[in-house]
């Protein structure tokens, strides 16, 4: 379960649909607790593959990622997840997704058309890493 | 040395909740190993099933990335510290990924390649690579056969062949792809027969024709990989600009009496063969296996080195043959290796290529591809049947061997002598300069070889070449000699 603020899940489909047709990425910063993931913040990072992957897939870099993780830890925030935007495909992991996940953490998706965000899914892998389950978003 | 693992958040249930572990070793691939060997859960989400790190799982010794260090092998010193940071990538599903287009395997084909899929270094991704994957060989004799064969049987899912020849009797004492039942086949044919035999799932394309400058960029445009199995230079050097114009991986093998030489040759990572030999011998300096004969076995071992090789490059190992050149004797039983170096300066290969397109090889080689070389000056001939008629009228003449004393034993023409072609010089007094001398090896070009060289040492007597040797002799004279 992932807890957010309807203002923190409107900013993650602002950010897709500014960044239509391309993907967008960022971090979801916050604490895990006994009961599930609270997010308290997101930080959007730049899409760091080339112009003619954009379209759907996305990448954030390892040092963008030191450098979100250097920014929570000031803030003393942990990474609880990721979000990203789906451009006109639906808010379900792909494989692609799949292989490229952790456990624990989450995965929103967003997606997205030109004028307006549509779904809004969390995702979380199974320890095992057969698939991704979606997960409870609770809105406060 | 203790170094520390920092363990990030979402894995921390796979290490008993700890955030951070001390290991002891020598280099990062080691402290690794070391943590996922105690906390084995961890190991899937940071190791693929060929078990390398995941593509998106970065490893940072202290501030440095160990992909720009020595990778897995890069040392550490105690206080270390070692953090793991994946690099976020996803993306939606319209673009099918890698993974999902490669071929399925049928149950036939997973109970046939089991032994491969319970290894994690091939694994089903690694079966699927090998069936989605295309190598074209050069060649269907000693070399191509074992490639061949184990190609096939591991299931690589297109082979293409070039041959032109047809199976003779001679062949078989080393290309075991043949049988006694295919002898004066084509054999492209033959081949193809066994390879279907060995492994019905895969696809076979024969193309039957002498492998030229005109074709060879078409035919290697649809294939991944090409394996070198050529017993010439101007072919061996046409395999290898092709595949330096066309940027695809030579896997290379050659052989001669006890003595192999294996490696890759691939432009875009290493050495090509031109790195290593920028000119050709000149002709006649290096025999071919035709004259200087090859241990049966010999290309069965370079041959399977090479289809190692071919297997791993598929499969996307480390530690090819790239800049290395592989040496085997098989009468010592010894390997050895050399480094080879990418040549700046090469002309094919290197910063500023002079050759861009593919050359007339036989004209830069000073040689046919596939046919013996003939002497330049204009010999004496005789015919084997002229020849027999000549000693029933009890002409005077004398016939010498200059064939090797093994060879000799196998058969010989009855009333000559023996004198190894080595040593026709040193031992020129032991010719009857008065007597006209028939000099005969095996096929005719040795004793070519012993003519020019006994004028040049200044024999005085009439010398003559017997046209096709002994061979020729046991054809049109007497079957009772045997044919080797």
């Amino acid at each position: 379960m992932i807890r957010i603020t309807k203002d923190l899940l409107d900013q993650i489909r602002e950010h897709g649909v500014r960044d239509y047709p391309y993907e967008c990425c960022g971090l979801l910063l916050g604490r895990y607790g006994a009961d599930g993931k609270v997010v308290t913040e997101t930080y959007a990072i730049s899409n760091a593959r080339e112009e003619s992957a954009k379209r759907n897939r996305f990448l954030i870099e390892p040092h963008e990622l030191m450098r979100g993780e250097r920014y929570a830890l000031e803030k003393d925030l942990e990474i609880v997840g990721f979000y990203h935007s789906h451009p006109d495909s639906p808010a379900v992991p792909s494989q692609y997704d799949l292989e490229h996940a952790w456990p624990t953490y989450s995965y929103i998706i967003v997606s997205t058309a030109a004028d307006q965000a549509k779904d809004l899914f969390s995702w979380e892998q199974e320890p095992d890493r057969s698939r991704f389950n979606q997960e409870e978003i609770q809105c406060q | 040395m203790p170094v520390t693992i920092s363990i990030p958040a979402p894995l921390r249930q796979f290490a008993a909740g700890q955030s951070q572990i001390v290991v002891e070793a020598k280099t990062a691939g080691e402290a690794l190993d070391r943590l996922t060997s105690t906390h084995a859960a961890l190991r899937r989400h940071l190791f693929n099933d060929q078990n390398a790190l995941r593509n998106f799982v970065n490893v940072y010794l202290n501030d440095e990335d160990i992909r720009h260090a020595s990778g897995p092998d890069t040392p550490v010193k105690d206080g270390d510290t070692i953090m793991i940071v994946p690099s976020i990538a996803g993306g939606a599903v319209i673009e099918t990924e890698v993974a999902q287009s490669l071929p399925e395997l049928s149950n036939e084909e997973i109970m046939r390649y089991s032994r491969h899929l319970i290894m994690p270094e091939v694994g089903m991704q690694g079966q699927r690579r090998l069936k989605a994957a295309s190598v074209l060989m050069i060649g269907t004799g000693g070399l191509g056969a074992p490639v061949g064969m184990y190609l096939a049987a591991a299931g690589v899912g297109r082979i293409g062949i070039v041959d032109f020849d047809v199976v003779e009797e001679s062949n078989l004492q080393r290309q075991i792809i043949h049988g006694t039942k295919d002898l004066g086949r084509r054999k492209i044919e033959s081949a193809r027969d066994r390879l279907r035999d060995i492994n019905p799932h895969i696809e076979i394309e024969t193309h039957e024709s002498r492998l030229t400058s005109h074709n060879a960029m078409r035919l290697f445009r649809n294939y991944d990989i090409v394996v070198d199995g050529t017993d010439n230079f101007p072919t061996r050097y046409l395999v290898n600009d092709a595949c330096v114009l066309s940027g695809k991986p030579n896997v290379y093998g050659s052989i001669f009496r006890f003595e192999g030489q294996a490696s890759v040759f691939w432009a875009e990572k290493g050495a090509c063969y031109r790195c290593l030999y920028p000119e050709p011998p000149p002709p006649g300096l290096v025999p071919s296996c035709a004259e200087g004969g090859v241990l049966g076995v010999l290309p069965g071992i370079v041959g399977a080195i090479q289809a190692n090789e071919t297997i791993k490059i598929i499969l996307g190992a480390e530690d090819l043959l790239i800049n290395r050149l592989l040496l085997f004797d098989a009468w010592q039983m010894k390997f050895r290796e050399f480094k080879l170096r990418k040549d700046p300066k090469c002309p094919v290969c290197g910063e500023q290529p002079t050759i861009k397109e593919l050359i007339d090889y036989e004209e830069f080689c000073g040689m046919a591809a596939h046919q013996t070389p003939q002497p330049e000056s204009k010999l004496d001939e005789i015919s084997a049947t002229e020849l027999n008629a000549r000693r029933l009228r009890g002409d005077r003449i004398q016939i010498i061997d200059v064939r090797e004393p093994h060879e000799f034993e196998i058969a010989r023409i009855p009333g000559t002598k023996l004198i190894p072609l080595g040593h026709v010089v040193s031992r020129m007094n032991e010719i009857d300069s008065e007597v006209e001398t028939i000099v005969h090896c095996k096929g005719g070009v040795r004793s070519a070889k012993a003519i020019e060289a006994l004028k040049r040492a200044g024999f005085q007597g009439r010398l003559i070449n017997l046209k096709g040797g002994i061979t020729a002799w046991s054809e049109d004279v007497d079957p009772r000699v045997a044919k080797y």
